[in-house]
């Protein structure tokens, strides 16, 4: 055996950038996603604190409106499709292969090749703030009629979602055929550990819904070079319309972010309370339902625009549907602790603050499901407020809570335990000063997406803008202690943490180059 | 040797230059298409240069897959990945023209009614299918359904047999048959398109005739262009047959290239009911 | 607070008065919850999302008490040993039922508001709003009464070399004057983009989409003066679009209806006089704060390149009727808006005389309002010859 790793091991691959440029291993390929994906957490958090210093006081001070807009829209676009995406993506790239016992991934070029377009996306994105006009500033949501007055770089960004769309679905369909053919002998649908089994279907949600945000920003394009009518009245089209088959993309889109999520805190949890997930069965058909739903709720963020009595209904009934399986996930979470032996490493803070934070981002979703509420609340801090709970506090800090739990496994040593400790007490209070106050504004009548406002505001703006920039700064926290984990630290071990059960756990830490090249058998 | 014995198992290929100059080639286009749209001269050129490197790419991956298959090296397993890779591949191009259909039923069902009901706005304006919209005063004649549109249904129907008709001489080893099918789906294919140019060429609205004339030049274009891509896939695989590829047993190729023929044939049909007839 | 008392208890009546000021202080501060509603939807939201409030609260409760229990009480560093239950089928079905149920008796107060809110039938009055970028168009439908309602903040304060009113950016030159206790029913439309008109008190929020027509209707209790903002991502001046409802008794609201009739026949009277340059540049430089600085900016040199500069413009310098037809008729696809359906004949006339006699432009040509009249009636007989 000794001798095949040794073999394995060494196997020719070139060396420096040319490693990184045409590798197919499933390691260096999600090592590349989670690089470029904190590149850009870092990039569109700068954006984000030139927000927050723009609104720490009524008046302009820091950039003029038009600017602003660019840099909300950039924030947002690249949160979404730079950093959150990729980073899940990376976290499928690595782990899943691991988890079920497969070599590779199932297209390992073209895995090579997802990756490899995103770079290719965020040229056009960032270097759109150098052409003549600056970026795109009609939002990430791109709604005409505004999106059509725009200039070049409207296009560029167009060009970016197709490029960025075609990366994720040819991800995603490389994540389906890696879990549904390259399981290993005895590793069941109903043994997968959940992260794999959220990946599949968040998967399945990406081959689905990319392609129509493809085909509802070419309409864009061609209404605004081609003399197409999509979104035009005078010719018949309608704006609504491009709202429409935007959210139809747009709503599982937020599944597509927090779903994997679920399923790293699905795997860490278990890890720390010692105890097998509770419920996993239930967890499954959870996260299957929530995937349905997203499917058949998208007009909810619409709910302003003057449907029919009816159609409001309907989108608001069927939304608030959803809380029923995220609740069974949440009760399971909690279940999983109760009666366990828990102890509080850095991952586990990250999943027990998700837990709760998320859960907040719950409840005021189910606070403007309800029409007459969301009346007031769209196009609100409440909602800025609500998707941060439910995308930073969820997402992110599920993915950071990941990082802390995965490194040892990937770089063979353990993270500095007290710096984690300090970025997550950190990123978690300041968090909480950034966006918690953010529901107030909301209610009390601040619209989203203004560089000034009225006086009456100010207060809670200068403390969220406080939070934002320590926020900002606790982030630095853990680049350091990622880079200090990768040049050295104590031994990890095969298996670091106790409790963890999955397979890259029976590896070693690093894992070979090439792992699982002989299948294990999954009793 | 152990080696052979791993890759046996499933096959991981060495690293491969062809991704990352598949990235050059759509960042080329991609540049070359905004300075196009921008109208500046550049653009066509540049474009013409991303083509380019992407036919280059696209030669060279998918020949190194053919040579790897030709070789041996993909499995049962590697198949089945290919199978799978192909159904979802599918699914998210029927999932990219529901996109197009959707806005074709949103706008006879919701949009074109509620503009009508806006009389405050437009005046006059009855909102009933084909329209150009209330704002362009442009008479127009839609396309007929059962003229050239019906004939070409006939066509790619038929196609659809003969591309089957061949799939039977190759699963029984009758290389003849399949030849013949595979020529005849190619010649099927291309009088469709020579059809469809012809009603282009012919039609009494264009793409900036409203409402109608977009949904029609979209959904009928972007069908147009994924025939053109299945003939060229269609005329691959010929090759490949003249070059003696394809087992009766172990023909992946053939069927992933009949399988697209098949979806751009039933979204023609689609097209045909709710664009032309209904 | 009445400080008309005698002396001795002054001190303890403006005690008393200053901590019963106290919350309402930290209200104005720190406000917690939506802005006081003066309809009756605006109080159906207010309770509704009161209500939802508290139900969250419990469940957070009743999901994180036990969680936080056994995160305290179940730690390893006490020697907790974890107890192996992976599955209890009673609880589980429990918790997917319960929520379902609670979800129910939220839906059912809510279906009905939502219904009640929907009803725009036998209105007492209609009034067509308009969103523009960046300001909101009124009309009374049936009195032949429209405005154009303007941000009044001035450009100093927003760039912070004035101090901050008290109403800064939820101030506008004409607000939108309303009676009470009348049911009044808005229709939106927009003329370039799509924005929302949204004014918390009242309850209402509505998209006002270009080239659609969506409603929706409010009856006000109190008379009072009530704001609101574009809640629509509308372009660069998407935060400088304020709306100012005026709610006034019914009588009041008759007076003034009256008072803008008289005006505008006045209007109709001044748009035939004859001015002297002077008295025009006066006017236009009014007209140019109102719509044009916030691209062209006070010193005509636009922000090249989405929006030209005017000081030395081939257009502004050059004849009039060319000046004249970008004003009236904007330039499509850019973010320069058709004029000739917002201004007044005088006020197109005062802003093109104005720019032809700013900065370095010096033309001496004072563009009367008859010129404008006629240019728009041969504006008019061209669309009408296009049909």
């Amino acid at each position: 055996m000794d001798a095949i790793a040794h073999h394995i091991r060494h196997e020719e691959h070139p060396t420096g950038l040319m490693r990184w440029l045409t590798t197919t291993n499933h390691k260096d390929i999600g090592t590349l996603y989670l690089w470029f994906s904190l590149t850009m957490f870092f990039f569109a958090g700068a954006l984000a604190m030139v927000i927050r210093a723009e609104l720490f006081q009524p008046g302009l001070q820091v950039v003029q409106p038009q600017i602003f807009n660019q840099l909300t829209t950039m924030h947002g676009l690249v949160m979404i499709f730079g950093a959150i995406m990729p980073a899940l993506v990376g976290f499928a790239n690595w782990q899943i292969p691991l988890m079920i016992g497969a070599p590779d991934m199932a297209f390992p070029r073209l895995n090579n090749w997802s990756f490899w377009l995103l770079p290719v996306a965020a040229t056009l994105l960032v270097s759109s703030f150098f052409v003549p006009g600056g970026s795109m500033a009609g939002g990430w949501t791109m709604y005409p009629p505004l999106y059509i007055q725009g200039g070049i770089s409207y296009d560029m960004t167009i060009l970016a979602v197709h490029i960025l769309g075609l990366s994720s679905i040819m991800g995603a369909i490389n994540i389906i055929v890696t879990i549904l053919n390259l399981r290993a002998p005895g590793m069941t649908m109903m043994k997968l550990p959940l992260f794999v089994w959220t990946w599949l279907i968040t998967a399945f949600l990406l081959v689905a819904v990319m392609p129509v945000l493809a085909s509802v920003v070419t309409m864009l394009l061609t209404d605004r070079h081609f003399g197409t009518h999509f979104f035009n009245a005078a010719g018949g089209g309608d704006p609504v319309m491009y709202q429409h088959i935007f959210w139809t993309f747009g709503h599982p889109e937020v599944y597509i972010m927090i779903l994997p999520a679920f399923g790293i805190i699905s795997s860490i949890i278990p890890t720390f309370a010692r105890k097998k997930l509770f419920g996993y069965t239930s967890m499954v058909y959870a996260v299957a339902a929530i995937a349905l739903l997203s499917f058949l709720v998208w007009a909810h963020h619409m709910f302003t625009v003057g449907m029919p009595v009816a159609g409001q209904l309907y989108f608001m009934y069927a939304t608030m549907l959803i809380s029923v399986p995220t609740g069974v996930k949440v009760f399971n979470w909690v279940a999983t602790l109760w009666r366990g032996s828990i102890s509080f490493e850095t991952p586990m803070l990250f999943a027990l603050a998700f837990v709760c934070l998320f859960t907040i981002g719950g409840f005021s979703g189910l606070v403007v499901s309800l029409v007459p509420v969301d009346i007031q609340l769209q196009d609100t801090y409440y909602v800025v407020a609500h998707f941060h709970y439910v995308l930073f506090s969820g997402s992110a800090m599920a993915i950071m809570g990941g990082v802390y739990y995965w490194l040892p496994k990937w770089t063979g040593h353990m993270y500095d335990e007290f710096l984690g400790q300090v970025h997550f007490w950190l990123t978690a209070i300041a968090f909480n000063i950034t966006f918690f106050p953010m529901h107030f504004l909301g209610l009390a009548g601040m619209p989203r997406r203004i560089p000034d406002y009225a006086l009456q505001f100010a207060d809670f703006n200068r403390l969220s803008s406080l939070g934002a920039f320590v926020l900002g700064a606790s982030q630095l926290i853990f680049l350091y202690v990622v880079v200090k984990c990768i040049r050295g630290g104590a031994q990890a071990g095969d298996r670091p943490w106790e409790g963890a059960e999955s397979l890259e756990w029976t590896l070693t830490s690093p894992p070979p180059y090439h792992s699982f090249t002989v299948a294990p058998q999954v009793k | 040797m152990i080696m052979a014995n791993h890759s046996s198992e499933y096959y991981v290929p060495p690293p491969s230059r062809w991704p990352i100059v598949g990235s050059l080639a759509l960042l080329t286009l991609a540049g070359g298409f905004i300075l196009f749209l921008d109208k500046m001269a550049a653009g066509p050129y540049v474009m013409a240069l991303g083509a380019a490197i992407l036919i280059y790419m696209l030669v060279g991956w998918f020949g190194s897959v053919i040579r790897e298959d030709q070789a041996g090296k993909l499995g049962g397993r590697v198949d089945m990945s290919f199978r799978w890779g192909m159904v979802w591949f599918i699914f998210s191009e029927v999932m990219f023209f529901g996109g197009f259909f959707g806005a074709l039923f949103y706008a006879r069902n919701f949009t074109l009614p509620s503009l009508a009901d806006a009389q405050m706005l437009w005046p006059g304006f009855s909102g009933a299918w084909p329209s150009a919209g209330p704002g362009i005063r442009e008479q127009f004649t839609p396309m007929a359904a059962w003229g050239i549109p019906a004939l070409n249904t006939l066509i790619l129907l038929s196609s659809g047999a003969t591309v089957t008709w061949a799939h039977w001489g190759l699963k029984q080893g009758r290389r003849r048959q399949l030849k013949i099918g595979l020529i005849l789906t190619i010649l099927l294919g291309l009088t469709f398109l020579v059809l469809q140019a012809h009603e282009y060429l012919d039609a009494a609205f264009t793409i900036r005739t409203g409402i109608y004339g977009a949904t029609f030049y979209m959904l009928t274009g972007f069908h147009g262009m994924h025939v053109t891509l299945g003939a060229i896939m269609l005329t691959v695989i010929t090759f490949r047959v003249f070059a003696g590829h394809f087992s009766p047993d172990d023909h992946f190729g053939f069927e992933a290239v009949s399988w697209y023929w098949h979806f751009v044939d039933v979204v023609w049909l689609l097209l045909f009911v709710f664009v032309y007839w209904l | 607070m009445r400080l008309k008392e005698p002396t001795t208890t002054r001190p303890a009546l403006l005690a008393a008065g200053l901590l019963l000021s106290l919350p309402a202080l930290a209200e104005y501060r720190f406000p917690l919850n939506l802005q006081p509603p003066v309809t009756i939807i605006g109080h159906r939201i207010y309770d509704l999302s009161t209500t939802i409030n508290w139900i969250c609260f419990g469940i957070f409760l009743v999901v994180f008490i036990p969680m936080f229990y056994a995160l305290w009480r179940h730690r390893k560093s006490i020697g907790h040993e974890a107890h192996h239950v992976h599955e209890h089928p009673l609880l589980e079905t429990l918790w997917t039922i319960v929520p379902f149920l609670v979800l129910i008796g939220i839906a059912i107060p809510t279906t009905a508001v939502v219904v009640e809110m929907k009803d725009t039938s036998k209105p007492d009055m209609t009034i067509k709003v308009t969103g523009r970028q960046w300001k909101w168009e009124y009309e009374y439908l049936g009195e032949d009464v429209k405005f154009l309602s303007n941000l009044a903040t001035p450009r100093e304060q927003i760039s912070n070399q004035a101090p901050k009113g008290e109403h800064y950016l939820l101030e506008v030159d004409k607000p939108l004057v309303v009676p009470t206790d009348r049911k009044v029913r808005l229709v939106f439309t927009a003329e370039d983009v799509i924005h929302a008109w949204w004014v918390p008190a009242l309850g209402v929020k509505q998209d006002a989409i270009p080239g659609f027509i969506r409603d929706s209707w409010f009856k006000v209790d109190l008379p009072g003066t009530y704001r609101g903002q574009c809640a629509e991502l509308c372009g660069v001046d998407h935060a400088y679009m304020p709306i100012v409802v005026e709610a006034v008794p019914p009588d009041k609201f008759a007076i003034w209806m009256n008072d803008q009739k008289t005006r505008l026949a006045e209007a109709r009277a001044a748009a035939s006089k004859e001015y002297a340059l002077p008295e025009l540049v006066a006017m236009g430089q009014k007209v140019y704060q109102a719509n044009c600085v916030a691209c062209h900016q006070a010193n005509g040199q636009g922000l090249p390149p989405a929006f030209p500069p005017l000081d030395g413009s081939k257009v502004v310098t050059g004849p009039v009727e060319g000046h004249l037809t970008v004003v009236f008729n904007g330039r499509p696809g850019t973010a320069m808006q058709a004029f000739g359906k917002q201004l007044s004949d005088v006020d197109i006339a005062a802003v093109i005389t104005y720019e032809r006699n700013s900065w370095n432009n010096k033309t001496g040509i004072a563009v009367q309002p008859r010129e404008i009249l006629a240019f728009r009636e041969s504006q008019a007989q061209k669309v009408a010859a296009g049909k």
